[in-house]
């Protein structure tokens, strides 16, 4: 870990003072504290769970990053590993779990079905994508990611996570309480997602009209 | 190779004359039933002619001829061909089809799914809701006039990938953005979604009247999943209990639907194999297995007799990980937590190595093609196989049964807890190792051998006493069977070209129907295949065996304690990417 | 007795806990490592791995068998002053074949002509659609588009890989896939011949 990395720019800092001075070291302990221990949520929801779970045992053993502590409750866990084609039918569920992580919390799209749909994005009951409604940190590609290249997407949040600083980070941002709060999508004639009712509506009746005209 | 479907044993015609004609389509086996006959010629089947096992019911909609058609596929138990009905009807909402489920238990789910997305309204039904897709989904998917929000053409390879294929994502194509299609008009903020007041009335069907009459108690509704540790996936459970005792229970799926069968009814044939590799995720081998074999059953092409020895390596090979994965999962279940799945977890990993050095992949292989495989297995493969089959696996399948098989926990957690018995099982469409285990010796390598099954000597594991300690154990007969098979295998691999055919990205299948069966180490893994001679299919199907198997599970679980619940779900082995498709 | 059973199990895992440190002292006494070794990892994956199974990834890295497969690549030929001789003719046949249609071609046109010229302008492929079913490398038949063996390629952002990125050379081919590149180089050579043979028996056959 570079320590000049976190160091932040507009602090100017004497050369000799660098590696002392408190924001610099306390970001640092923060990460390293934090990256860690990454707890994920024991969540797998297709083909790439299997390698989720392959990589938590004994051959690739994700407790060498401290990431081996799987809980089954989403209160309790920092990263939701999106492991696998996320439906229309099941994304209510997993946005409800995703609110009721605590902050930090990390999202990572594992395989193509979390990145985008994947190869059943033309399908009529996927989600194209998890980042259509979660921020999402690191996108691995592969149908599945063997474990190794799993692991080497930890090792890319790790990196993300190391280059955070505490002042900036949005859950200490003052007036915000829930600033990652995803509202939960309803589902109708097809998944309605709230947050885009008027654009949705705007879009169904500009249909209407361009067909009739 | 497989008995054809042609040689029908019994002749339908010449009982009922007036309902019951040959379907003479070319290509196309079977009878048509008509439709106001169906239950009458249905019991008969059953009763005088022995097809006690209805496999699979599905709907294809020919669009072109106004008609839509129910089809199924029954068998015997004692083996054998099976026996293919038809009913067909005007395509005309409502389409109605009387429900068979009071022949055969084991059609309820896939009238549920026919329902669900062909819109074929099963009258008699006991409870005919949407099974994959949410109440108050838009439309039945799996109709041909019917197209999806990011809809590019009939059929793949799509014409604006080349020659002039700048990269678009699909989103921007549709109005809405994202993978979403709204009826005209549609407010989604007048919008009232459904609620599930039918799902939580329907888990009191089983409640006998009167019950509650002794003592009144509070029944409480408790769901499960589909965010739960140990449903082995996204599948939801809707218990109603009476303290610790279940009363009422539904399974509620449809959480990983991918839409396998639309999206592989625009595929070309040979597109399909892959997509085949994520049905079962553990067991992609046995998935191509099973489609290839259907395909070459409609293209009438022969397979190379080295690939069929391959292909019998990589199946048994699946079977035996899937099975201590089986045992590792299950214990998970019960509460030892990782240590013996750690242990099934290592045997795996080196199993997956050679499937890793023979196809390139370590779960989805996409090894298999039409009238062989893709490569054949490189020496220090092969000697990777012989060291795991004459040396590793037997001691550590005999290491795992030290380890576990004596456990006083495990026992008493095991033993004499009741899953299924045999009529159960076969009312309700139940195949595997859960038949196997109610004393019914049905395993197709021996019921219908495919492939060259019926060249190896083994024998067809079957425990008698029905409860989990032989749902257990029956897992370990069928790894040593499997291990029998393999030594078999290894040593009678003839050298030889390894595929039949040249290799062509584009396969001519003729017209016609087939459905093709095979035992994956879940239960029968059959597909439903009609081609009208295009280069894509016109109907696919899968028939998954957990999907079918899971139909048994209310009415083995009611009365279980909650506890067990877990632990007897377990037993079916289910996987949702085989279930959800 | 009661618990006969449990110990029966607890001694196999016993054994298994003890053979990491047998297996350490016998490696010792052989002066050989057993960790971070090529060796030590192809043993820690054959059929007499005992005790510690773990491969360290990323301080260790597990054999790759030469068929792996994970996303696509193009390859291209070093020419002349670092020239990329690109393979690909862009006849589209990875993009025909393709299961979940995640290639993009675009066709290079003779701006004199108008008519087709074998390159390709630009070649998109979307990482995060691919399924890594190693079609498009298997029925290419120019040896053009090939599967990688590297999976670390995890990133902050969605993976649209264009011609650019997509191009690796022939030597980094070569270099993980050895026995594969041998072969069809062979092949190549002896189609070249075959056909150099038919050229030149066709002016003679004419005289």
């Amino acid at each position: 870990m570079e320590n000049e990395k976190l160091s932040l720019p507009n602090y100017n800092i004497p050369e000799d003072l660098e590696n002392v001075v408190a924001i610099t070291t306390l970001d640092r302990l923060y990460n390293w504290g934090r990256r860690s221990s990454v707890w994920p949520l024991m969540f797998g929801l297709a083909c790439c769970a299997i390698e989720m779970i392959a990589a938590q045992t004994a051959r690739y053993d994700m407790a060498r990053f401290g990431m081996e502590v799987m809980r089954p409750t989403p209160r309790q866990a920092d990263m939701m590993l999106v492991s696998g084609t996320v439906t229309k039918k099941m994304l209510p569920a997993i946005i409800r779990l995703y609110n009721q992580m605590p902050e930090p919390k990390y999202v990572v799209a594992m395989g193509a079905c979390a990145s985008s749909g994947g190869p059943f994005k033309e399908g009529y009951n996927v989600v194209a994508g998890i980042d259509k409604f979660l921020p999402v940190d690191v996108y691995i590609p592969g149908c599945p990611p063997t474990p190794q290249a799993l692991i080497a997407g930890m090792i890319k949040l790790q990196e993300k996570i190391d280059k955070q600083s505490i002042k900036k980070v949005r859950w200490y941002e003052k007036g915000k309480v829930d600033s990652n709060y995803v509202p939960m999508p309803v589902l109708g004639p097809d998944l309605i997602d709230v947050r885009r009712n008027a654009e949705i509506k705007q879009a169904a009746s500009q249909k209407t009209t361009q067909e009739s005209a | 190779m497989a008995a054809p479907a042609s040689t029908q044993t019994v002749d339908l015609v010449a009982r009922f004359p007036d309902s019951v004609s040959a379907d003479a389509r070319p290509g196309y086996t079977g009878f048509i039933v008509k439709k106001e006959n169906l239950l009458e010629v249905a019991t008969a089947i059953r009763d005088e002619f022995g097809y006690d096992l209805l496999t699979a019911v599905t709907g294809v909609d020919y669009i072109a001829e106004n008609k839509m058609e129910v089809v199924y596929h029954a068998y015997k138990t004692t083996g054998g061909a099976g026996l293919t009905f038809k009913v067909q009807v005007d395509r005309v909402d409502p389409v109605e089809v009387p429900s068979v489920v009071g022949i055969w238990a084991g059609a309820d789910f896939q009238e549920r799914e026919a329902w669900d997305l062909l819109g074929i309204k099963f009258t008699g039904h006991p409870d005919l809701r949407r099974i994959l897709m949410w109440e108050g989904y838009e439309g039945h998917p799996l109709r041909k006039d019917w197209k999806e929000p990011f809809f590019e053409e009939e059929a793949k390879p799509f014409k604006s990938r080349w020659p002039d294929g700048q990269h678009t994502f699909a989103e921007n194509k549709n109005p809405f953005r994202d993978n979403l299609k709204f009826p005209e008009g549609f407010d989604p903020e007048a919008y009232q979604p459904e609620n599930e007041d039918d799902l939580y009335a329907s888990l009191e069907r089983f409640r006998s009247k009167g019950e509650n009459d002794r003592l009144k108690t509070d029944h409480i509704v408790v769901n499960m999943g589909p965010h739960h540790p140990s449903t082995h996936g996204v599948l939801r459970v809707a218990v109603t209990l009476d303290g610790e005792t279940i009363t009422g229970l539904k399974p509620v799926m449809g959480y990983l639907h991918r839409n396998h069968d639309k999206i592989g009814e625009r595929n070309t044939y040979l597109q399909i194999i892959p997509y085949t590799d994520r049905l079962d995720y553990f067991n992609s081998m046995s998935n191509n297995f099973g489609y290839v074999t259907t395909i070459e059953k409609l293209m009438k092409i022969p397979v190379a007799e080295r690939a069929e020895y391959i292909r019998v390596i990589m199946a048994e090979l699946s079977r035996i990980q899937n099975h201590l994965i089986f045992i590792g999962m299950l214990m998970n279940d019960l509460g030892t937590m990782y240590t013996p799945s750690l242990y099934a977890f290592e045997e795996r990993e080196l199993v997956l190595d050679i499937f890793e050095a023979v196809s390139g992949a370590r779960m989805m292989c996409n090894y298999f093609r039409f009238g062989g495989v893709v490569r054949d297995i490189p020496d220090f493969a092969m000697q990777k196989i012989k060291d795991l089959v004459f040396d590793r696996l037997p001691a550590k399948t005999d290491e795992m049964e030290r380890f576990l098989n004596e456990n006083e926990v495990l026992v008493a957690r095991l033993k004499g807890i009741h899953v299924l018995n045999a009529e159960d099982a076969i009312k309700y469409s139940v195949t595997g190792p859960v038949l196997r285990a109610a004393g019914v010796p049905y395993d197709l390598r021996r019921a219908e051998p495919y492939s060259v099954y019926d060249r190896f000597d083994f024998d067809v594991a079957v425990r008698h006493n029905a409860d989990m300690m032989d749902n257990y154990l029956i897992r370990f007969d069928e790894i040593r069977q499997s291990l029998r098979i393999l030594e078999q295998a290894i040593k009678q691999i003839p050298e030889g070209p390894i595929n039949s055919q040249k290799p062509a990205y584009q396969v001519r299948v003729p017209a016609g129907e087939a459905y093709g069966r095979i035992e994956s180490p879940k239960g029968e893994l059959g597909f439903y295949v009609v081609s009208n001679g295009k280069p894509n299919p016109y109907r696919y199907h899968v028939r998954p065996a957990s999907f079918v198997n899971l139909q048994a599970v209310e009415s083995m679980c009611i009365g279980a304690k909650i506890a067990d619940f877990v632990a007897l779900l377990a037993m079916f082995d289910i996987v949702m990417g085989e279930l959800d498709r | 007795m009661y618990g006969k059973g449990i110990l029966k199990g607890l001694s196999v895992t016993w054994k298994r806990f003890w053979d990491t440190y047998t297996e350490d002292i016998s490696w010792m006494v052989r002066g050989k490592k057993r960790y971070n070794t090529q060796e030590g990892i192809a043993h820690r994956s054959s059929k007499d791995t005992k005790g510690i199974f773990t491969v360290q990834y990323p301080e260790e890295q597990l054999i790759q068998p030469e068929e792996f497969r994970y996303v696509p690549f193009l390859v291209y030929d070093e020419g002349e002053e670092g020239k990329k001789e690109i393979r690909c003719t862009s006849c589209g046949i990875c993009a025909k074949v393709c299961p979940p249609q995640c290639i993009w071609i675009v066709r290079t046109n003779d701006p004199s002509t108008g008519r087709p010229v074998p390159v390709p302008t630009n070649f998109y492929i979307d990482m995060d659609i691919c399924m890594n079913c190693g079609f498009c490398a298997e029925y290419c038949p120019f040896d053009a588009i090939k599967m990688d063996h590297d999976f670390d390629i995890a990133s902050y952002e969605r993976n649209v890989y264009n011609l650019e990125k997509l191009l690796k050379p022939a030597s980094y081919y070569n270099s993980i896939r050895p026995e594969n590149a041998a072969r069809e180089d062979e092949a190549r050579r002896a189609k070249e011949a075959l056909k150099a043979a038919k050229a030149e028996a066709k002016p003679a056959a004419a005289a």
